[in-house]
């Protein structure tokens, strides 16, 4: 008996060390990913151009290259990075409960999901917008004729609900068809379950190349949405907010700068006072983020700057060609632009 | 705990009434304890933890909905839409796994050698494929085969398959007639649709559920002691009155208890429909709902409490037809 009470007692008591225990552990997130020796990234399971693994499990994108850059930073090695892919429907919950540090998944910025889900968007990497896929055959131009359409749409993402309002704004009818990931949707329009597949403008174009027969579907011109894409992380955590901010903030600068991953080493010892601060010869910029000085010259030597990585990935250097437009900088006739790093 | 279960038989009641409230107590105080931290940490995040979501526009459509819905209803609504959904497909699903089960497992022992050796056969080819494989199957290689809108099959009574579902024609109240599907723009409109989410979700859980159900069915006849038919025929009954008044009522005391457990299995296995875009009550409500909104906590453990619920009802149920039905031969 006696035996029995004390192994309860004592057990009452490792549960509630547990419990305490679990509560006092709130490092800050840096101080959690240098622990851990590298950072866990939420990544887009699988959108050629943003986040892709090969057969080898080797990522790419231009949200893949924006977490190798901030492990560059935290580590001086792009490779520091675990990728965790997270379906559409599941990121938000995973960035909650701390299963990733940062969230890099082509995500669109809206005010819900900054003040009703407790995430910070940290700043734009693409500006998109959403637009609709036909089969040829339909022989229709514009999304406006689609009443009594079937639409196929991924659950859970700004798409399922601006197609809501598109839909309605027009008096117009139509089936919703939702799936949890995109490649499911993908599939049953491919298979004609549906008559249309509407996701993110950049995202057609990326996914009509995995179709049976690409040229038999047109993009409708109609973009009904702004779909801003930023990376975000959870609220409470100044510092990592800052350090992931800048992070994307440099990449823009660098290009701005014409700082890239093959000059960095000539422009570190130039007399460009813009590229002396941020490459940390003067300043101590990357000490008051909580990084080292050459915070930026690790990641631009690394991964290189935003043109360089949308050129790699979207752009010119890579199969899906996608133009700068408004992605370029704003030096460029573009809208990106970023605050500068003095 | 062999310590702990054997001193509840050595001590005496009182010693064991006082480890019991003590464990009691200290569970229900890590409990509080948990919960308590995690919504303090929650409330620090702004991450939702009630139900404040619940009356909000929901801004998304859902097909089908069997109540009125559409994209300014509130997620409160939503859920019922998906509860509904998740309600019907259940619902068809344990009719006609019953139906089928029963005819499957009588023709088991059918004297009819080709009879019993064809039903083997469908109960090892159905039993032994996962459910997933087996709804992937039929809506992606089987459904999705089907001809598009344009070019559907066509069949007597105003009925058209094709690869957007099943269309029917519906009776209508008011006012009082028929309403049928007639093609207009992309589709057929009107009448009544099966969509194919629904009819693959259906078909995988009645082929599954409805092999595990002939198998009860076979051992609950061939428990019933073979005298109990050689009495039967003793007394002057002929074969069918015996099977209807002797041997099938025994059979169904053994019967019933695992059949609950297979209702309960297709009811939760229905949550399946979320690979295939049915808007079962997983997909919209734990799915859609739960990403639009962030509360994972309150959504999760709805969703828990719904299945945890309709399946404690459909075992009460279950359990009183037991003792209605089977429990009255003695």
């Amino acid at each position: 008996m006696k035996t029995a009470l004390l192994r309860l007692a004592f057990l009452l008591s490792l549960g509630l060390a547990a419990v305490f225990a679990a509560g006092a552990a709130s490092a800050g997130t840096l101080d959690q990913v240098k622990q851990r020796g590298y950072l866990n990234c939420g990544s887009n399971p699988g959108l050629a151009g943003f986040g892709l693994p090969d057969s080898n499990g080797n990522w790419t994108g231009l949200d893949v290259d924006f977490c190798r850059a901030i492990a560059s930073a935290i580590f001086d090695d792009p490779n520091k990075v675990k990728f965790i892919p997270l379906t559409a429907k599941d990121r938000f919950t995973a960035l909650q409960s701390g299963e990733v540090d940062v969230l890099a998944h082509n995500t669109t910025w809206t005010v819900s999901r900054e003040a009703g889900q407790g995430l910070l968007f940290t700043g734009i990497n693409y500006y998109d917008g959403q637009g609709f896929m036909i089969h040829n055959r339909l022989n229709i131009s514009s999304a406006l004729e689609l009443s009594g359409a079937s639409i196929c749409v991924q659950q859970g993402t700004t798409s399922e609900l601006n197609l809501a309002d598109f839909f309605h704004s027009h008096q117009m009818q139509y089936e919703s068809v939702a799936f949890a990931t995109s490649d499911e949707a993908l599939k049953a329009y491919d298979t004609g379950r549906c008559d249309a597949f509407t996701t993110d403008s950049s995202a057609l174009y990326i996914e009509r190349l995995k179709l049976a027969n690409p040229s038999q579907n047109i993009i409708l011109p109609e973009i009904i949405s702004k779909e801003p894409f930023s990376p975000a992380v959870r609220q409470g955590d100044d510092q990592w907010f800052n350090i992931v901010k800048w992070v994307g903030f440099a990449m823009f600068d660098a290009e701005e700068a014409g700082i890239t991953s093959k000059n960095v080493d000539e422009k570190i010892n130039s007399d460009d006072p813009t590229a002396r601060r941020l490459l940390g010869v003067e300043g101590d910029f990357g000490q008051s983020l909580g990084l080292t000085k050459d915070w930026a010259y690790r990641f631009i030597k690394a991964v290189g700057n935003y043109g360089e990585s949308f050129d790699r990935n979207l752009g010119v250097d890579s199969k899906l060609g996608i133009k700068r437009g408004i992605n370029a900088l704003w030096t460029h006739g573009g809208i990106q632009y970023a605050p500068p790093v003095r | 705990m062999a310590t702990l279960s054997g001193a509840f038989r050595r001590g005496n009641a009182a010693h064991s009434a006082l480890v019991q409230i003590a464990f009691v107590l200290g569970l229900g105080f890590l409990v509080y304890e948990a919960a308590t931290l995690a919504l303090a940490h929650m409330r620090e995040h702004h991450i939702p933890t009630d139900f404040g979501f619940w009356n909000e526009r929901a801004g998304f459509d859902i097909d089908p909905h069997l109540i009125a819905y559409s994209f300014t209803s509130t997620y409160g609504r939503a859920f019922f839409v998906g509860l509904i959904n998740t309600l019907v497909v259940s619902a068809v699903g344990v009719v006609f796994a019953s139906l089928l089960g029963f005819a499957i497992g009588a023709a088991r022992l059918s004297t009819n050698l080709v009879i019993a050796k064809f039903a083997g056969f469908y109960i090892e080819a159905f039993r032994n494929v996962p459910l997933l494989l087996q709804i992937l199957f039929w809506y992606n290689g089987v459904l999705k085969a089907l001809p598009a809108p344009r070019a559907s099959l066509a069949f007597p009574g105003h009925i058209f398959l094709n690869d957007r579902g099943l269309f029917m024609p519906a009776p209508t109240l008011s006012p009082l007639g028929l309403s049928l599907p007639v093609f207009h723009g992309f589709n057929f409109i009107g009448g009544m649709k099966l969509s194919p989410e629904f009819v693959a979700l259906t078909l995988s859980l009645v082929l599954y559920t409805a092999t595990f159900i002939a198998e009860i069915v076979r051992a609950g006849i061939a428990g019933v002691p073979k005298g109990q038919g050689e009495a039967a025929a003793a007394l002057g009954l002929n074969a069918v009155q015996a099977r209807k008044f002797v041997i099938v009522p025994q059979a169904l005391r053994l019967i019933v208890p695992p059949l609950t457990s297979q209702y309960l299995n297709l009811f939760k296995n229905s949550s399946l429909a979320v690979f295939i875009g049915y808007p079962d009550l997983v997909q919209v409500f734990a799915g859609t709902v739960l990403n639009q909104t962030g509360a994972a906590v309150p959504v999760i453990t709805v969703t828990m409490a719904v299945y945890l619920f309709v399946s404690l009802l459909g075992s009460l149920a279950m359990n009183l037809f037991n003792r209605r039905i089977a429990g009255a031969v003695h």
